[in-house]
């Protein structure tokens, strides 16, 4: 990898710049431009104000926020958690206090630090996607909705949306119409071709895709032979599933070229934030690596002008979908 | 800027405002405490904001671990010629504390703290009985210190499976104005486990309030028992952490509130909790697997401490 992108940068006229001077503004689809690459992983973050408290959390792209629902849910038993080689399993069962709530209590802190807000959403039916969209119109400080459709459908024998390319077009065809920002559709790589899924998004309306959500896992405990999760099963983040982001995210890209794509999974570097674009990611979100360093996703942003400037690239976007052959 | 570079060492301190802060600290001390492991680092600003309940989050470099590690705090010294310590006691359970206890002078480890929400002191002048399981003696000790300074009385009570497994006895004796012990073997003061001394040390004490940190079995006892005697009860709880700053709800507790049964986190909402209104029934099923089978290690539930 950094052979292939020192050569490059010579092509690209000598490393004579200046970190100060990159440019690491990206534009995802016709109506969104963030200010820098990089946002969060929805559910790692929840809405900005705790990790408010280690860095100006308004110096991000924007802040993805833990996934809202119609009704507040009281989520899962303990434990929600098992951490396992290089990474963790999680079951929350998305917790939140539902859609009235966040809108009267975390957006108007959001807002009022002027945080670029992706609000993730998340139902049980096609018809809670597009009540939730509704009641996001006009939310002031909205740039965009991530539909986080990796939600069993109730209507479809609890069906992942994001697992069927028709539940998939339903639910964002719902979103995208009432919508008055761009629609991020937020898959699940427990498919067996991704890039089908991000086509049936794409053609319902979203502006991008967001990959990848958490891939379904289970540990069990040997000596008590319970599983570790109360929930049993859970989904796996971490540092163990980067090459399958890195895989989904180039599987997209490959099939949609065109196609905004919010990488994710794994990112804990600057190297693993180029990695993602250099496979056609646009943008990229750190997700578990807030745990273990609360001021994981600063860092990254903190470091990534000098490794461009280092390997004489002027801007991020110039690598997006540069792998080579 | 959010860093700003502490005086004296070369550890680089990350934060704002009045929060948590994360640094990197050099180890001071390593010692062994009786049956626990204790770490002392060098850290002055997580030392001038530190309160007794909260507790710090060890990044830790074992073998494929990606999560910290959440330790009470146990002391806290803002003088001397370090300017600024704070002190850690474990209990080597599984690859992140193997790690911990091979840690010695010099060397460095990453920590965030402190977090959490400490024990509230009394507005009151009342007596307060502090109760204790294993190493959950540990920010109790560090709490009857704050309590002496307010000129409050302070009766400890400290249970384990075993003599080594009482945290600190000394101290114990020496921080209160009665001290009691119960271990399950009866290898230390009273054979079986601290509610069977709890009513008689409240009766003695007058006890105004009761602070409580141990094993969960041990803290919803200890709750129920506090209860039925009228005297309210604060508890320090144990749930796994993925995150300890409050972002990503895994370590929640089942609470009782005006509209029903909520889950708050214990890391930010938390650790301290009142026990009355701690759903105990709805706590997770491993934290208190111990009680039911003995089998498993499970969380703290798991030690060998008692679970009544
Ligand atoms: C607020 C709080 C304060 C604590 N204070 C102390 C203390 O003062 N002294 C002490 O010895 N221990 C304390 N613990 C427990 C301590 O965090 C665990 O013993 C430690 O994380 C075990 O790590 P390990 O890698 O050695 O064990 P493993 O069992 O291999 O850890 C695997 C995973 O489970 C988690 N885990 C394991 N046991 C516990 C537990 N009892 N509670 C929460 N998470 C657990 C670990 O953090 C890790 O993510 C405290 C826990 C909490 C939540
Ligand atoms: C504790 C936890 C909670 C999560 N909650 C959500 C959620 O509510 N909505 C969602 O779309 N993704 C959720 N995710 C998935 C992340 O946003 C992300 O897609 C995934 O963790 C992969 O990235 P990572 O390896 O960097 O964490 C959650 C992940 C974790 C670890
Ligand atoms: S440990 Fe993450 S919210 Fe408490």
């Amino acid at each position: 990898m950094t052979d292939a992108t020192r050569s490059d940068s010579r092509r690209g006229g000598g490393s004579e710049i200046d970190p100060a001077d990159v440019d690491l503004r990206v534009a995802l689809g016709d109506k969104l431009a963030l200010r820098n690459p990089i946002v969060t992983g929805s559910g790692t973050f929840a809405s900005g104000q705790e990790v408010d408290r280690f860095f100006d959390v308004r110096r991000l792209g924007a802040v993805v926020v833990k996934s809202v629902t119609v009704e507040p849910r009281r989520g899962l038993p303990t434990p929600r958690m098992a951490e396992t080689a290089a990474g963790m399993l999680n079951a929350i069962g998305l917790q939140n206090p539902g859609i009235d709530a966040w809108l009267a209590h975390d957006l108007p802190w959001l807002n009022s630090h002027r945080v670029p807000t992706i609000v993730s959403i998340a139902g049980n039916t096609t018809a809670e996607y597009r009540h939730l969209a509704e009641r996001l119109r006009d939310a002031p400080g909205v740039v965009a909705i991530e539909a986080n459709i990796s939600c069993p459908n109730v209507d479809d024998r609890d069906i992942v949306f994001a697992c069927r390319e028709e539940a998939t077009h339903e639910a964002i065809t719902q979103v995208a119409r009432v919508s008055s920002v761009p629609v991020f559709a937020k898959l699940t790589p427990d498919v067996t071709d991704i890039s089908l899924i991000a086509g049936a998004a794409h053609e319902a309306g979203a502006t991008g895709v967001s990959v990848i959500n958490t891939l379904l896992g289970m540990a069990i405990d040997t000596e008590t032979r319970r599983p570790k999760l109360a929930a049993i099963t859970g989904g796996l983040s971490g540092p163990a599933i980067k090459p399958i982001a890195v895989r989904a995210v180039h599987q997209i890209h490959e099939a949609h070229p065109q196609l905004p794509i919010i990488g994710m999974g794994g990112v804990r570097s600057v190297e693993d934030v180029v990695e993602l674009v250099l496979a056609g990611a646009s943008a990229v979100a750190v997700g578990t690596a807030t745990f273990t360093n609360p001021l994981a996703a600063l860092e990254i942003l903190e470091g990534l002008p000098s490794w461009l400037a280092e390997h004489g690239y002027a801007t991020l976007r110039q690598l997006r979908g540069a792998w080579r052959r | 800027m959010s860093s700003i570079v502490s005086r004296g060492s070369s550890t680089t301190v990350q934060g704002r405002g009045e929060g948590p802060l994360r640094a990197r600290c050099e180890v001071l001390a390593y010692r062994k405490l009786g049956g626990y492991h204790s770490l002392t680092f060098v850290a002055p600003e997580m030392a001038e904001r530190a309160q007794p309940g909260q507790f710090v989050a060890v990044a830790v470099e074992a073998r494929e671990a990606t999560l910290r590690r959440p330790f009470s705090i146990y002391s806290v010294s803002q003088h001397g010629p370090w300017a600024g310590t704070v002190e850690i006691i474990f209990d080597v359970v599984g690859p992140g504390t193997r790690w911990l206890a091979t840690r010695s002078k010099h060397h460095v480890v990453d920590l965030v703290g402190p977090l959490g929400k400490p024990f509230p002191l009394p507005a009151q002048p009342v007596s307060c009985l502090l109760v204790g399981g294993g190493y959950g003696a540990a920010p109790l000790l560090y709490l009857a210190q704050a309590l002496a300074q307010q000129s409050l009385r302070v009766d400890m009570l400290l249970g384990a499976a075993t003599q080594e497994r009482i945290f600190n006895a000394i101290e114990a004796k020496r921080l209160s104005a009665s001290a009691q012990f119960t271990t399950e073997d009866g290898s230390l003061g009273v054979e079986g486990v601290v509610t069977d001394v709890m009513p008689r040390m409240i009766e003695a004490a007058g006890t105004g309030v009761i602070y409580a940190c141990g094993p969960m079995a041990m803290l919803a006892a200890v709750s129920a028992a506090a209860k039925e005697l009228d005297v309210p009860c604060q508890v320090a709880v144990e749930e796994e952490m993925a995150c300890g700053t409050g972002v990503c709800w895994t370590c929640v507790l089942p609470y009782r509130r005006k509209d029903g049964v909520v889950n708050l986190r214990a890391c930010t909402d938390g650790p301290v909790f009142n026990g009355a209104r701690v759903a105990w029934s709805a706590v997770g099923t491993s934290a208190m697997a111990n009680a039911e089978d003995g089998r498993g290690r499970g969380r703290r539930g798991g030690r060998a401490e008692p679970a009544p």
